[in-house]
């Protein structure tokens, strides 16, 4: 979703630098006591933010399309220093990769930093709220943060485009193509959180800000004599409550957006391989090599892309549909085991 | 006995081998290799808006502002094939520029047999050549400074402190997460597993891996800084105010392009 230069008009890319600058310097100052204690965490959230965007792959509309890591963020390192991590992604993306344009970097930052962020952060915080307290539950929680946090940036775009595009498009078909491929994409980004957070929560649970609240209480200890001390749980060495869970919920949700978005990338684009891209997003090439974009892919969302409304059409329905799906899925599985226990 | 192993036979692992020196500096020792960091932080983007100020379609204000940029480049004697590489990345402007003249509204031309909108064809033809010279700056600012120079010229040019040291630690994690990420490919490879749909769990586990192995070496990293003196606040960085005469060269690029679109902009 990197916009280029040239594709915003100047008034609007000066409009939303204006309003990023704003934005990121509220975000600095809430955070500056956490960097300052160390900016280790916030440093290696940049960079492994960095290392999973660095893959992109087109999508219909012709900008490109990745993981964000927005949700990603806010739940390992609060919404404040998550807004500053991503805006040194991107900084670092357009100076040095040429990825998004020098003059749009406001609109990147907007768009990937803050909204991603703050939706990401309301979604994950809305969702900790109706799921039972357990540790398990950050990580469908932070799902479900990445999941929508793409769409709305999506749809973000589609408004600042509405208003100061370069040239005239139908704004419905924009729409469409848009919110349908960042739909896709966001079931991408919510099996990417997901995994992160929980593999991360299993092994370094004090590392997952999001999990804080849920983590395990402190211990109270009265002694033979009446004395009372309290013991501090561990923050490190794993929760050990975290492994006797059973983890079936959002194995299950996971399988779910799994079949669902392989069948309808199925769907949309005549390539049975649709997550593949997400399977080399996560795993593969660091920050190593600059040559991110190969020509398999393009050749085919290209091709997908051109048929005309009608495809775009299918592939924004599709899109919604696997969103809704998915989401409320992942929430009837969880509600269910709930009930039960 | 000890067995031999026939090394040939063995097939290659699919890992890409390590980059060597500092990312994307391209070291030609060109006279815009040695314009300190911050001169070319502010002219390369200010270049970049002169050319967004161009109106659409002012077709010899753009080519005006690539001829400059091409000359910054040979300039810096940078490899053309290196370039050209590195310029792959705007593949999908490119496939949102070709499809403009299909999508856009407007009234039509006929090309070819082919309907066009014509304000597609001139938006899209547009987009291609602002957002190619974006690039092409970001390009150069990048094989013509060192990471290391970079940060200390954002020092410079007052970006926030807490902004400064999280890029410090991010580029010396990128280090440690590609060798991290490396080491699980090699693992994840050896046990069999590949980029196939059916392996994405394994690669899933590999990123939530990545990220506690990142931290628990970043974290030692810290404790190291912390136990040789480091009081939380990066130390200044340390690089030379720039002369006027250093400004003056790296502004000409950004001031030569506004001319021409201001130029562009009273004619159009």
């Amino acid at each position: 979703m990197h916009v280029p230069d040239g594709f915003l008009d100047l008034t609007t890319s000066v409009a939303t630098a204006g309003v990023s600058a704003g934005a990121v310097g509220l975000a600095l100052r809430r955070a500056s006591p956490e960097v300052g204690a160390g900016p280790a965490m916030p440093g290696l959230v940049s960079a492994f933010v960095f290392a999973v965007q660095m893959v992109n792959f087109p999508v219909g509309a012709g900008t490109s399309g990745h993981l964000m890591g927005g949700a990603l963020a806010a739940a390992l390192v609060g919404p404040a220093t998550a807004v500053v991590c991503l805006t040194v992604v991107l900084l670092v993306q357009a100076l040095l990769f040429a990825d998004g344009g020098l003059t749009a970097l406001g609109t990147n930052v907007l768009l990937m930093a803050v909204v991603t962020v703050l939706v990401g952060h309301v979604v994950t915080r809305g969702a900790q709220r109706v799921l039972p307290r357990r540790p398990g539950s950050v990580v469908v929680a932070a799902s479900l943060g990445g999941l929508l946090s793409v769409p709305a940036a999506a749809v973000v775009f589609v408004g600042l485009y509405a208003v100061g595009g370069a040239v005239p498009v139908d704004l419905g078909h924009l729409a469409a193509a848009m919110l349908g491929w960042h739909a896709l994409i966001g079931v991408g980004e919510a099996l990417i959180t997901g995994a992160v957070v929980s593999s991360v929560l299993a092994s370094r649970p004090d590392l997952v800000r999001a999990a804080r609240s849920s983590r395990r209480r402190r211990l109270l200890v009265v002694g033979a004599d009446g004395a009372r001390t309290t013991v501090e749980a561990a923050p490190s060495h794993g929760d050990a409550g975290a492994h006797d869970e059973p983890r079936r919920p959002w194995v299950v949700a996971l399988l779910v957006c799994l079949v669902v978005a392989g069948g309808v990338s199925l769907l949309a684009s005549g390539s049975p391989d649709g997550l593949e891209h997400v399977a080399a997003a996560v795993g593969f090439d660091g920050a190593a090599s600059a040559s991110a974009v190969s020509s398999g892919p393009l050749a085919d969302y290209a091709v997908a892309g051109v048929p005309g409304p009608l495809a775009v059409t299918v592939a924004g329905v599709a899109g919604v549909v696997v969103t809704a799906l998915a989401g409320a899925g992942a929430l009837r599985l969880v509600a269910r085991r709930r009930a039960h226990g | 006995m000890v067995a031999s192993v026939d090394r040939r036979a063995a097939p290659p692992l699919p890992v890409r081998p390590l980059a060597r020196g500092d990312g994307l500096l391209l070291p030609t020792g060109s006279p815009v290799h040695r314009l300190p960091a911050q001169t070319k932080l502010a002219a390369l983007p200010a270049f970049a808006a002169c050319v967004v100020a161009v109106p659409a379609g002012s077709w010899w204000a753009l080519a005006t502002c690539a001829a400059l940029l091409l000359a910054v480049v040979a300039l810096c004697r940078l490899p053309v094939a290196v370039v050209a590489r590195r310029m792959v990345v705007e593949a999908p402007v490119v496939v949102f520029a070709l499809l403009l003249p299909l999508v856009a509204t407007g009234p039509r031309v006929d090309v070819l047999g082919l309907e066009l909108s014509r304000a597609g064809l001139l938006g899209g033809g547009t987009l291609l050549v602002k957002a190619s010279l974006g690039v092409l700056a970001a390009v150069v600012l990048a094989a013509t400074t060192s990471s290391r120079d970079l940060l200390a010229g954002l020092e410079r040019l007052h970006l926030p402190r807490p902004m400064v040291a999280i890029l410090t630690f991010a580029v010396r994690y990128s280090t440690v997460l590609v060798q991290e990420s490396r080491r699980l490919q090699v693992a994840l490879a050896v046990r069999g597993g590949g980029r196939r749909l059916r392996h994405l769990r394994a690669v899933a586990g590999c990123a939530g891996a990545l990220f506690v192995r990142g931290y628990e070496r970043g974290e030692r990293v810290q404790r190291s800084m912390v136990v040789r003196g480091w009081t939380g606040a990066v130390p200044v960085l340390g690089s030379a105010p720039a002369t006027a005469r250093q400004w003056a060269t790296a502004g000409s690029l950004p001031a030569l392009a506004l001319v021409v679109a201001l130029v562009a902009r009273s004619t159009a």
